[in-house]
This record gives structure tokens, sequence and C-alpha cells, in this order.
């Protein structure tokens, strides 16, 4: 019986393990066809796509560009969702289920809803005071700020949700003043939940191809974006090429920070 | 000199009153135990002390000075907590030196503390693992060194033993009263284990709903509590209801028996302490044994009388005393002198057998 149900138990996480894989594997596979047009089995595997990629300069650029947005809105995202979710879990206020509805809501708005009405908003602005912040750097990165928020917020607040507050008295008692409280222990504590909170945003905005289609100015594309573009044109595995690269940098990415914070504890 | 005074201190919490006028003069080098059932005021009124809950009415003074509006971090008090929380990402020298950092001490300075702080404590070895590396005994100690090394004014524990296994709380006890007393630390301690209470403490507030029942050594509180609450609470006593028929008199009952004064005509509770009842072939009071308990060291016996039914506890008497063949059903007389049967105004309230 318990043998059986061990079987099962792994066999059941393989199989949804393998559900989850696959498409990555399928895209990495892909990306080494020697064809152009993708049909199975390959005819054989070549490195070419990877070169094409290369010398595709918008894809360096786009990747630059996505870069720069996905820092600068993480570290934005990370400050204040992080502010705004040790409020939620230790302080008492009034409305405060409201406003941890509020700042999780971009998680649940379709992507393509959410850049429609920012963009409606920002032309209001701008022909309400005549300040542009459609098409520009600044605006786009407000609204990924938009969407590293609610990452930030949940993974935080989960990972101060178990932390007793008996460890940050203990520090106010022994003489530390609020400020030093916070940095000294209340921050150490929750550094697994920021740091996941990062990564997350960062990825979050660095994919994200809805919003940044809608906000984006002339000259100013970001990968996903130039990948579209590319796609209006050819359907050869160049895609795959460039996509198996950015899982490659994510999934270092990943590994690298859960070496040094155990990420897979905060999420899990 | 008073080195902790609690004044008229009361915290309310909606409708519930938490803790309610109480009133403590500590001096410099004193031990004293909050005392009550759960739910009494203890921890609130540890974490007034602290800064933590901030009080209804009353005031807190420390050292002469009123610290009752005075932040945590401005209050010079050291607690350890009940969790211990210690800071689960620094080392344990880290965590001891947490306080002396947070009050500027030089580096030099700094090493040397917590090296002494440690070794008072009896973790020299252990300084560079971390709170999750150690055995609870061992953070129990580290929570005691980190507060300890600041030389606080005032020493605050809040049932420091209770996460500690039976053994290792005797042994703990001991070593927290040597340091207090070697250290001549002024220490307010919660508890709710009487026994901790009377062993480690020099005087003992006894509280229950919020108010303070009695304040005294542990001597006086046993001896000479001052309601019924208490005096089931600290021990365990004989209770009987009746009347007081003449000084020295009591009535419960069919029974007169003695007891240590009394106003004629007053009804009352006289509370007896077990191993003041002598149980034999004499005395003044008549019964049978229900049930003999025997506990090594001490003996208990239930006995049914006509006054109601008494508990005696005495030393197991040796092999050839008759009273080691009593069994269940045999007559017996029991007996105390008045001095041990307590007169107490025969309230209900709160009482706890
Ligand atoms: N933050 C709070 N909000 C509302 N009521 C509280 C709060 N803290 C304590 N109380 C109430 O105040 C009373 C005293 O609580 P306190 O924690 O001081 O008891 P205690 O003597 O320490 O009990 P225990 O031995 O169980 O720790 C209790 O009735 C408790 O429910
Ligand atoms: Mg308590």
């Amino acid at each position: 019986m318990g043998v059986w149900r061990a079987i099962l138990w792994r066999g059941g996480v393989g199989a949804v393990f393998a559900v989850v894989l696959l498409p990555l594997v399928a895209v990495v596979w892909l990306s080494f066809f020697n064809q152009e047009i993708i049909a199975f089995p390959p005819e054989g595997y070549t490195w070419r796509w990877y070169a094409n990629a290369w010398s595709q300069r918008q894809f360096a650029s786009g990747f630059l560009n996505s870069l720069e947005i996905a820092l600068i809105a993480a570290s934005i995202g990370v400050t204040v969702g992080t502010a705004a979710a040790y409020a939620l879990v230790r302080a008492r206020f009034p409305g405060k289920t409201a406003i941890a509805g509020l700042l999780l809501g971009p998680l649940a708005i379709p992507g393509v809803v959410l850049g429609t009405g920012l963009y409606v908003f920002f032309v209001q602005i701008d022909n309400a005071i005549d300040f542009q912040i459609v098409a520009t750097l600044p605006g786009l990165i407000a609204a990924h700020v938009l969407l590293t928020i609610p990452w930030t917020v949940r993974l935080v607040a989960a990972s101060l949700q178990g932390l007793h507050p008996a460890a940050e008295e203990a520090a106010a008692n022994l003489g530390a003043r609020p400020w030093t409280v916070f940095r000294r222990v209340t921050l150490p504590m929750m550094r697994a939940g920021v740091v996941a909170g990062a990564l997350f945003s960062f990825i979050q905005s660095f994919e994200n191809l809805e919003l940044t289609l809608l906000l984006t100015g002339p000259g100013r594309s970001t990968l996903p974006v130039e990948m579209l573009n590319y796609l209006e044109f050819r359907v050869d595995p160049t895609l795959a090429a460039v996509a198996t690269v950015q899982i490659v940098l994510i999934g270092a990415l990943m590994l690298i920070t859960d070496r040094f914070v155990n990420i897979s504890r905060v999420v899990a | 000199m008073t080195s902790l005074s609690l004044d008229g201190l009361r915290r309310e919490y909606g409708a519930t009153v938490a803790v309610d006028r109480v009133d403590l003069e500590m001096q410099q080098g004193e031990l004293v135990a909050l005392l009550g059932p759960s739910g009494c005021g203890k921890t609130t009124t540890l974490r007034m002390v602290a800064g933590f809950v901030a009080p209804t009415s009353g005031r807190v003074v420390i050292g002469g000075r009123d610290v009752t509006a005075a932040p945590p971090y401005a209050r010079d008090t050291g607690m350890v907590f009940q969790g211990y929380a210690l800071f689960p990402h620094m080392s344990v020298a880290e965590n001891v030196g947490f306080g002396l950092e947070m009050r500027r001490v030089p580096r030099a300075e700094r090493g040397a503390r917590i090296a002494e702080a440690l070794r008072l404590v009896r973790l020299e070895g252990l300084a560079e693992r971390r709170p999750a590396q150690l055995s609870g005994g061992q953070q129990q100690r580290v929570a005691l060194a980190r507060a300890l090394v600041v030389n606080p004014a005032v020493f605050l524990l809040d049932e420091p033993l209770s996460n500690l296994d039976a053994r290792l709380r005797a042994e703990v006890r001991v070593e927290i009263r040597a340091l207090q007393q070697r250290l001549g630390l002024t220490t307010l301690f919660v508890t709710h284990d009487q026994e901790e209470a009377l062993t480690m403490a020099d005087r003992l507030v006894v509280m229950q709903g919020g108010r303070v029942r009695q304040t005294g050594t542990p001597e006086e509180v046993y001896e000479r509590p001052a309601d019924l609450f208490v005096a089931g609470f600290i021990g365990s006593c004989n209770i009987l209801r009746g009347v007081v028929e003449a000084p020295g008199a009591f009535r419960a009952g069919a029974m007169a028996l003695p007891c240590a004064g009394g106003a004629p005509g007053e009804r009352a509770a006289l509370v007896v302490r077990p191993e003041r009842i002598a149980i034999g072939p004499e005395g003044r009071l008549p019964g049978r044994i229900d049930l003999v308990t025997y506990l090594g060291g001490t003996t208990e016996w239930h006995v049914t009388t006509d006054a109601g039914a008494l508990r005696v506890s005495q030393k197991t008497p040796d092999a050839a005393d008759p009273r080691r063949l009593l069994r269940r059903g045999d007559g017996v007389m029991l007996d105390w002198r008045p001095e041990a049967g307590r007169l107490l105004s025969d309230s209900n309230e709160g009482e706890q057998a």
C-alpha cells in the first residue's frame, strides 16, 4: 500500500513537472533545428539561428532596453512594495484590507486591459496638463512598477507573517531606535522575501509584452517587442534561439540567487 | 534605594481591564516574582515596565526617573522574552553584543564584555554559532547573557523557563538566582509556577484578575495568606467553612476546631495546610480514611470527617510506626495547633482549590 502510494505520488509529481517543463524543452530543442520551416522530425541540428539572432542587432538593443527598464522598475517596486508589505503585516489602520487588495490588483487584471487603461489615463493627463507620459521612458517604467509591486508585496508579506515581532521588541529593549530595529533586525529577517520579490519583479518586467507594446515610444523597443516584430516577417527558429538564451540567463539568475538566500523557502 | 516603582498601574483593552491598580516598590538587588493564573495580567504588567504597552493610567518609575511615556529603547531595562526572541541572522556573540553596540561601547571593550557574559552563562565555546544551532537551554542562556551584558537598571523575565524540560528548569532556576544575586540585579520575574516563585523570589506579588491579591516574602504569603485565593494558589490547603464560636474555636458542621483568634459569631473559612495536620490514634477530630497516597518521602491521607474532607500530608512514617498500616476505611483522629488554623473571610470570589 505504502509503496504504491509512494509510486503514485512520485508519478504525479513527475507528470506535473513534465507538463511544466515540456514547453521549455521544446523551445530549446527547436532552436537547434536545421530548417526554416519547423517540422518534425528535424532534418539536422545547427547553431546558425544563434548566429542569426546575434547578427540582428535589434535583439541586443532590445535586450539592453529590457534590462534597463526591468532593473529600474524592480528597484522602485521592491522598495515601495517592501514598505507596503511591512505596513500591511505589522501596522493596524482602517481600510487595510482594501489597500491590500488594491496592491495585489495588477496581478488579477489582464495585461492588455491594464495597458489600455494606463494608455488612456496617460493621454488624459497629457491633454489636461500638457505633460507627455505616453511613449516616454519614465511612463513605461511607472507602468512596469505597477507590475512589480504585487509580487514584492506578496512575497515579503509571506516572509514577514512567519516572523514573530518579539525579536524586534528585543532589539528595541536593547536600545535600538525604530529605524535601527528595521535595518538591523526586521530587514535581515525578511531578506529572503525581499530577494525573491526582486527576482520575480525583474522577470515580470523583463518579459512583459502587453504594457510595453501599448506604452513604449519609437526607438525604444524591449526584447519581447522586438521578438514580436521579427515574428511578423519570419517564422524561423531564430526566436527559439533568443528565447533559449533568455531561459538560460533567467535560470542562472535564479540559481545564483538561491545560493545566497533560500528563495524556495519563501516561494513554496 | 528604590530602583523600580509601579504606581497605580492600570491597563484596559476595550472593556476588559487587564491590569488594575498595581503598586510595587522594588529595592536595588531584589528579585520579585509576579505570580498568578493564566490571564491575570502578569505579562501586561511586565510589558508596561519595558515600554511595549502604554498604561491607561499610573506611572512607571525606574531609578527615580518617570519613564511612563518613554519609548522602550530609552528605558534601560533588560528583558528575557518567553520564546527567547534571539536574532536568527546573528551569531551568539553578535546577539550578545547588540545592546553594547546600541550603547556605543567601543569594539575592544565590547569583545571583552561579550566574553565575560558568555562565561557567566557557561557558553564560552559557542560564540560563533547561530541560534538555530543551539539547544533550547543554550538559547535561553544566550537570551540571559544578551540582557545581562548591558547591565540594565531592571532585569525583566517573562516565564523564561517554561520552554525547558523539568530537570533543566530546576538547574537554570538556580543559575539565574545565583547570577542575579552575584550581580545585584533588580529583577522582576513572571511565572505561573508557584514552586518557581517560592524558590527564587525575595518577594512575591500574587495577582488575580488584574489585581494584586498579596505582596510579601514567600514565607509571609505561604504562612499568612491574605485571602482564600492566595491560600489556594500558593501551596495546597484545606478550606473548611463555618462560624467562629469563641476566640480559638471554629464550628464547622458538628465539630469545634482549633483556630487562631477570631471574633465570635463571624462567618469565616478556616484554612489549614495539609502538613500541619497530625494524624494518629489521638486528636480532636475523628475521621475515616478515603485514600492513602504514598509519595516516597511524604505520604498523603484523604480523610472524611464531620467537618468536611481533609487532606493530610506528613513525612512518611518509618516501618515500625502504626500509621504505616493505615488503609482505606480505617478510623483515625486528626488534630492541629490553634495557630495552624488560619481564619480568612469567607468569600467565594476567585477561589481556587
Ligand atoms: N493586546 C491585547 N488585546 C486585548 N486583550 C489583551 C491583550 N493583551 C492581553 N490582553 C488581555 O489581558 C489579560 C491579561 O493578559 P496577560 O497576557 O497579561 O496575562 P498573563 O498573566 O501574562 O497570562 P499567561 O500566564 O497566560 O501568560 C487577558 O485577559 C488578556 O486576554
Ligand atoms: Mg503571560
